[in-house]
C-alpha cells in the first residue's frame, strides 16, 4: 500500500488549486487522483468564456482556465522539485482515469484503474474536491411520458460541446440557472431555435449578465413564475405543458400552456457529489448538501477537507480556486502539525455560506424579456434613457444610459461599466465561443473549442459561426493558436 | 440474422413470460422462434413493475394463478442463481393499521395456507416493528410471509432469452404480428404468421403478448375475454432511501388490487407503488400524471412515515394485463389446433413466471405436440458480471484478469466498462442507452444517465462498426444519428445543419 501526506479526489479546479496550495505550503508528497482521462473536469465542456476574471485577471473560457490552473499547478510543482534536492519524485502526482471507490473514516482510500487495478492509498489528509451533479428529471418529478430528447441542460452541454452531436432543434430551457442560460445560446449558435426559458422562481437562477448574453442576445423569451406540469411524446419528445406557478411554486389548474418541442433541457439546479463523503461518515449539511466544515474547510472528520462545488455549489470558477487555495493550506499544515484539527469547529458550527445576491434585473418580467430582445436591454417609458446589465463581470451591475451626444452612464461600479454602455448603445460588441472540427493525423474528425480573437461587433456573430462550423482545420492544434483569421484555438488536440 | 422463415414453435412476445417458455422449451429437440415487435425483450410490463416475487397468499384458492404462484415462487431462487439474476427472498409484510383489517390478514392467512405457501405467520405489533422499525406506528399487525422476494424482473427476461439464444434459438425484434393463416391440409406447416414485412411458417403458435393478448387472440377468433389495461405508477427513490425498509411493505389488497407498496429493491433503491387506472385510450401510455403521483406519496406515507421525497431518481408506470377473467388464461385456443395462449397474465405474473414456461411445455405434450429431448448438449445457465456485488479482493482479482473492470463508467451505480462491453457483445446485443441499462445497469442512478451517456454513446458507436451495414445507401449518415434512447424512433440526435454533407 502506497502512502501520501495528501490526497486529492477530484482533478477540476478545486483539485487542481487544492493540490498546487498544499505543495505551495510545503507538502511534498501530494497525490491527486482524476476519474476521467484529463484534468480539468467540467470546465472542460464549459467553452464559453467569463471565467478567470479574478483569479486570472482575465476572461477565459473554461478549457482554457483548466488549461491555465494545470500550468499553474506544473509550474509550483517544477519549483517546488528544484528546491528539494536528492528527492526524485514529484511533488505532486496525478493518476488520472482513476477512480475512487470508497474512504475511510481513518483516511485509507480504495481505488481502482485499468494499469493499477483495485489498490489501496493511505494519506496523512485527504481533500475532497469531487464537484456536484446536476438534478436530473427524478428529482424534479415532472409527470408524462418518458421520451428521449429530455436531457440535463450539461450533459446536453457535453454531446454538443465535447462530442459534436446536435441533441435538438426545437429547444426549451426549463430552469434558469447558470448552464441553461449559456446552453440557450449554445443551441442557438448551433442552429436550433430556442422557444423558452422557463423558471419557476420569481427571478432567473443564474447571472444577470447570462440572460443579457445568451437569451436577450438571441431573443429568447424567459418566462418567470411558470414551470413544466407535463411532457409529451412517446418516443421523442413531442411538446411540454407549462403552468403558471403560485406562491408557493404550485401550478395553477387552468393556466396550462402547450409547446411544441423536440428538446428540453433541464437547469434546475446542482447537488454536490458527496457519496463517498456519506460512505465515509462525514456529516453532510442538509442545506447545502456539502460537508459541514470549518473555517478553513475542514469536515467534521479530523484531516478531510473539502473544497469547491462538493462544499456547496458555487457561481463562480474563480471563487472555487480560492476557496481550493485555503482548503491545500490548511490541509498541508494539518499535516505538517502547525495547526490543530477544527474538524470539532465543523461538527459544531454549521458555516453559513453567503448566498447569491439576487439583483433586480434592468429587464425582469417575462413580457419585457418575451419583447426586449432589442439588441442593447429595454428602453424605459422615458426615451432617452437606456437599462442594460452589464456583461462585462459576474457583478453584472444595472446601467442607466442617458442618451444624446454626450450619453451618461449611472449604476456602474466600474469605468469598464461606462464603457460597455457607450459601446453597447451604438456599437455592441461580444465574445464568440464556439466548436470547430479537427482532422486528426489519423484522419478521424475530432473536435476543438474555440473563441473569436477578442470581441467582434455583435451582428457578425452568426456569420462568423457558420464560417467555423464549415471548415474542418488540421491538428495539430495548440491552445491559443490563431486557427482561422479572427479565430483562437481555447482548447487543443 | 438468419432468414430462415420456418420453426416448430413460434411465440409471440419476448416479456418475461413468453420468453419463460423459450427458456423452457431448450431441452427439447424443437426449432423455436419468438417474434417481439419491439427492439428488445422486456418491453411491456415487464420492465416496469413492483419488481415482487409475491409470496401466493393473494390468489383464490383452487385458481390456476394460485397454484403458479406459489410454484414460480419456489422455483425463482433456483433459476435466479443460474441465470446470474438478482434476487432477495427478502419477505413481505402486509400491514393492518384497524382491527377490521387484522381480520382480513387472517383471510390471507387462510388462504395463503390452503395455497401451500410456507411459513406464513400474523405478527403483532411488538414483533412487527422488532423486525421492521421503519414501518408507521399506527400499523397494529402485519401478516409476514417470508417467502416473498424482490427481483430484477427485466434482468430475468433477458437472462431467459440470451440463453435460449445461446442455445440455438432465435428472437426476430421489429416484427409484429398482423396476420395468422391456417394453411391447406397438405402445407408442410400447418400456420402461416405474417408480420410487416415477412411471414413465417410453423405448425404451434404460442401467445404472450401482455396487454394485447386479446388484440392478437381476434387475429384467429373472437376472444372469450378482455385485457383491462391497468397503468401503475410507481416512484423510485435513491439508495439513500433504500434501506427505510428490509421487507416488502404492503398494505390490505382491496378490490382494485394489493395496494401502495413499499420496497427494498435488488439494486438497492426503494421502490413505492403501484396505482391502479384502467386505461381506455391508449392502452400503451406509460405516463405519469401528478395526481397519481401525489397518490403514491400519501398512501406509502401511511405504511412508512420518513420517507424523503426529493430523494426520487424516477418516475415511470407499467401497465398490467388486467382481463375480465379472474385467473390467469393458460391453454390452447378452444378450435384452434396447435394455437397456445398465456393471456390475462396479471399481478403476481412476475412471480408466476418462472412455472408458466413449464406449465405450458406440459400444455403442449398434453396436446400432442411431440417433443422429443434434445440431441445436443445445452445450456440452461448463464454466467454474469456484477462488478458492484464482489468484494474488494474479488474485484482486485477480476481487474488483474481483465483491466476494463478496472474503469468505472457509471458512476452512481458503480458499472465498469467490462460489464458495458459484456452487454454489447452479449448474445442479444443492446441496441439503445436502455437496452444497455438493462443489461449492465448503466444510468439506473441518482444522475440518471447524465455522466455516462456519452461515454455509452460512444460504445454503442464503436460496437455498431463491427456490424455490417448495408450497401448502397452511400453516403452514411454519422453513426450517432443512429443511437437511440430506448424504442425505435426514440433518437437522440439530430443532424447539424452546417455539417450535413459530412460524415464521421
Amino acid at each position: 500500500m502506497s502512502s501520501y501526506d495528501i490526497v486529492v479526489i477530484g482533478g477540476g479546479p478545486a483539485g487542481l488549486a487544492a493540490a498546487k496550495s498544499a505543495a505551495d505550503n510545503g507538502c511534498t508528497s501530494i497525490l491527486l487522483i482524476e476519474r476521467d482521462t484529463k484534468l480539468g473536469g467540467i470546465l472542460n465542456q464549459c467553452i464559453h468564456n467569463g471565467f478567470g476574471l479574478s483569479h486570472f485577471g482575465e476572461e477565459l473560457t473554461g478549457p482554457e482556465y483548466a488549461f491555465r490552473a494545470y500550468e499553474e499547478l506544473r509550474n509550483t510543482v517544477d519549483s517546488l522539485s528544484d528546491q528539494a534536492p536528492g528527492k526524485n519524485t514529484p511533488a505532486v502526482e496525478i493518476l488520472l482515469d482513476t477512480f475512487v471507490m470508497e474512504i475511510t473514516p481513518d483516511k485509507k482510500i480504495y481505488a481502482m484503474n485499468k494499469k493499477d487495478g483495485y489498490f489501496e492509498i493511505s494519506a496523512k489528509a485527504i481533500i475532497l474536491a469531487m464537484g456536484c451533479r446536476e438534478k436530473a428529471r427524478g428529482a424534479l418529478s415532472i409527470p408524462g411520458t418518458r421520451p428521449a430528447g429530455v436531457m440535463t441542460a450539461g450533459l446536453a452541454q457535453h454531446y454538443v460541446n465535447i462530442d459534436g452531436y446536435m441533441v435538438g432543434k426545437r429547444v426549451v430551457i426549463l430552469g434558469s440557472g447558470d448552464i441553461g442560460l449559456i446552453m440557450a445560446r449554445r443551441m442557438v449558435l448551433e442552429g436550433a431555435e430556442v422557444l423558452a426559458c422557463i423558471e419557476i422562481a420569481p427571478q432567473p437562477g443564474g447571472l444577470a449578465r447570462n440572460v443579457t448574453q445568451c437569451l436577450q442576445d438571441y431573443g429568447i423569451p424567459l418566462y418567470l413564475r411558470k414551470t413544466v406540469t407535463a411532457i409529451h411524446g412517446k418516443d421523442r419528445l413531442t411538446g411540454i405543458t407549462v403552468s403558471e406557478v403560485d406562491e408557493k411554486y404550485t401550478p395553477i389548474p387552468g393556466t396550462e400552456q402547450e409547446i411544441e418541442c423536440d428538446t428540453l433541457l433541464l437547469s434546475c439546479g446542482l447537488i454536490p457529489e458527496n457519496e463517498l463523503s456519506r460512505k465515509a461518515g462525514i456529516s453532510i449539511d442538509p442545506k447545502t448538501g456539502g460537508p459541514f466544515s470549518s473555517d478553513v474547510h475542514e469536515t467534521s472528520i479530523p484531516g478531510i477537507f473539502a473544497c469547491g462545488n462538493v462544499l456547496h455549489v458555487h457561481d463562480l470558477a474563480d471563487n472555487v480556486t480560492k476557496e481550493s487555495i485555503e482548503a491545500g493550506k490548511a490541509a498541508a499544515l494539518y499535516v505538517s502539525g502547525a495547526a490543530s484539527s477544527t474538524s470539532d469547529q465543523a461538527k459544531n458550527n454549521p458555516k453559513v455560506f453567503p448566498g447569491k445576491v439576487v439583483k433586480p434585473l434592468a429587464s425582469a418580467t417575462s413580457e419585457d424579456a418575451r419583447n426586449g430582445s432589442s439588441a442593447s436591454g429595454n428602453t424605459d417609458g422615458d426615451a432617452a434613457v437606456q437599462r442594460m446589465t452589464c456583461i462585462i463581470c459576474p457583478r453584472g451591475c444595472t446601467l442607466t444610459v442617458t442618451l444624446g451626444d454626450d450619453p451618461k452612464v449611472t449604476g456602474n461600479a466600474c469605468p469598464r461599466g461606462e464603457a460597455y454602455a457607450i459601446a453597447e448603445i451604438s456599437h455592441p460588441m461580444r465574445t464568440l465561443t464556439t466548436t470547430i472540427r479537427v482532422r486528426k493525423e489519423d484522419g478521424t474528425i475530432g473536435r476543438i473549442s474555440v473563441k473569436s480573437k477578442g470581441e467582434i461587433p455583435k451582428q457578425e456573430i452568426f456569420d462568423l459561426a457558420g464560417k467555423i462550423h464549415s471548415t474542418i482545420v488540421d491538428a495539430p492544434v495548440s491552445v491559443g493558436d490563431e486557427i482561422l483569421p479572427g479565430v483562437v484555438a481555447t482548447s487543443g488536440t | 440474422m438468419d432468414a430462415k422463415k420456418t420453426c416448430d414453435i413460434l411465440i409471440i412476445g419476448a416479456g418475461v413470460v413468453g420468453t419463460s417458455i423459450a427458456y423452457s422449451l431448450i431441452p427439447y429437440e424443437k426449432e423455436v422462434l419468438i417474434l417481439e415487435k419491439n427492439n428488445d425483450v422486456a418491453m411491456g410490463a415487464t420492465r416496469a413493475n413492483s419488481a415482487i416475487m409475491h409470496a401466493g397468499y393473494d390468489p383464490r384458492p383452487g385458481t390456476l394463478m394460485a397454484r403458479l404462484n406459489v410454484e414460480g415462487n419456489r422455483l425463482c431462487e433456483e433459476l435466479c442463481r443460474k441465470l446470474s439474476v438478482p434476487f432477495s427472498r427478502c419477505g413481505s409484510l402486509v400491514l393492518a393499521f384497524s382491527d377490521t383489517e387484522k381480520a382480513l390478514l387472517s383471510d390471507l392467512l387462510d388462504r395463503g395456507i390452503r395455497n401451500g405457501v410456507p411459513d406464513l405467520r400474523i405478527l403483532d405489533q411488538e414483533e412487527l416493528r422488532e423486525m421492521e422499525p421503519g414501518v408507521s406506528e399506527e400499523a397494529v399487525a402485519a401478516l409476514y410471509a417470508p417467502s416473498a422476494g424482490i427481483i430484477n424482473p427485466w434482468e430475468l427476461c433477458l437472462a431467459q432469452a440470451e440463453v435460449f439464444v445461446s442455445n440455438g434459438g432465435r428472437i426476430f425484434f421489429h416484427s409484429e404480428v398482423t396476420k395468422i393463416e391456417e394453411n391447406e391440409p397438405e402445407a408442410p406447416y400447418r400456420y402461416t404468421v405474417t408480420t410487416g414485412n415477412d411471414a413465417y411458417s410453423t405448425n404451434t403458435i404460442i401467445f404472450a403478448c401482455g396487454t394485447h393478448a386479446d388484440e392478437v387472440h381476434a387475429l384467429i377468433s373472437e376472444p372469450d375475454f378482455q385485457i383491462v389495461p391497468t397503468r401503475g405508477e410507481y416512484y423510485l427513490l435513491d439508495k439513500s432511501e433504500g434501506n427505510k425498509v428490509s421487507h416488502v411493505v404492503f398494505q390490505c389488497p382491496n378490490e382494485k388490487g394489493k395496494g401502495v407498496l413499499v420496497a427494498p429493491t435488488v439494486h438497492g433503491n426503494l421502490i413505492c407503488g403501484p396505482t391502479s387506472e384502467v386505461l381506455s385510450e391508449d392502452i400503451d401510455d406509460t405516463s405519469t400524471t401528478s395526481g397519481k403521483l401525489s397518490e403514491i406519496k400519501e398512501k406509502a406515507t401511511r405504511s412508512v412515515r420518513d420517507i424523503s421525497w426529493r430523494d426520487n431518481v424516477r418516475n415511470f408506470s407499467g401497465i398490467r394485463a388486467n382481463s375480465t377473467s379472474d385467473d390467469f388464461i393458460i391453454r390452447e385456443i378452444p378450435g384452434r389446433k396447435g394455437i397456445f395462449e398465456a393471456a390475462g397474465i396479471k399481478s403476481p405474473g412476475l412471480a408466476s413466471s418462472p412455472a408458466i414456461g413449464p406449465y405450458m411445455v406440459e400444455l403442449l405434450k398434453e396436446s400432442g405436440v411431440d417433443l422429443p429431448p434434445k440431441e445436443n448438449t445445452y445450456t440452461l445457465t448463464r454466467k454474469k458480471i456484477h462488478f458492484r456485488d464482489l468484494s474488494n479482493e474479488e474485484r482486485a482479482e477480476l481487474v488483474r484478469k481483465d483491466p476494463s473492470y478496472g474503469r468505472i463508467v457509471c458512476r452512481c451505480e458503480g458499472v465498469t466498462e467490462g460489464e458495458i462491453r459484456d452487454a454489447l457483445l452479449s448474445p442479444i446485443p443492446p441496441v439503445s442507452l436502455d437496452a444497455v441499462k438493462r443489461r449492465a445497469g448503466t444510468g439506473m442512478g441518482r444522475c440518471q444517465g447524465g455522466f455516462c451517456g456519452p461515454r455509452i454513446v460512444e460504445m454503442l458507436i464503436e460496437n455498431g462498426k463491427n456490424i455490417a451495414v448495408p450497401c448502397g445507401s452511400t453516403p452514411l449518415p454519422p453513426a450517432h444519428l443512429s443511437i437511440e434512447q430506448d424504442a425505435d424512433g426514440s433518437y437522440l440526435f439530430v443532424p447539424r445543419d452546417a455539417e450535413k454533407e459530412v460524415g464521421s
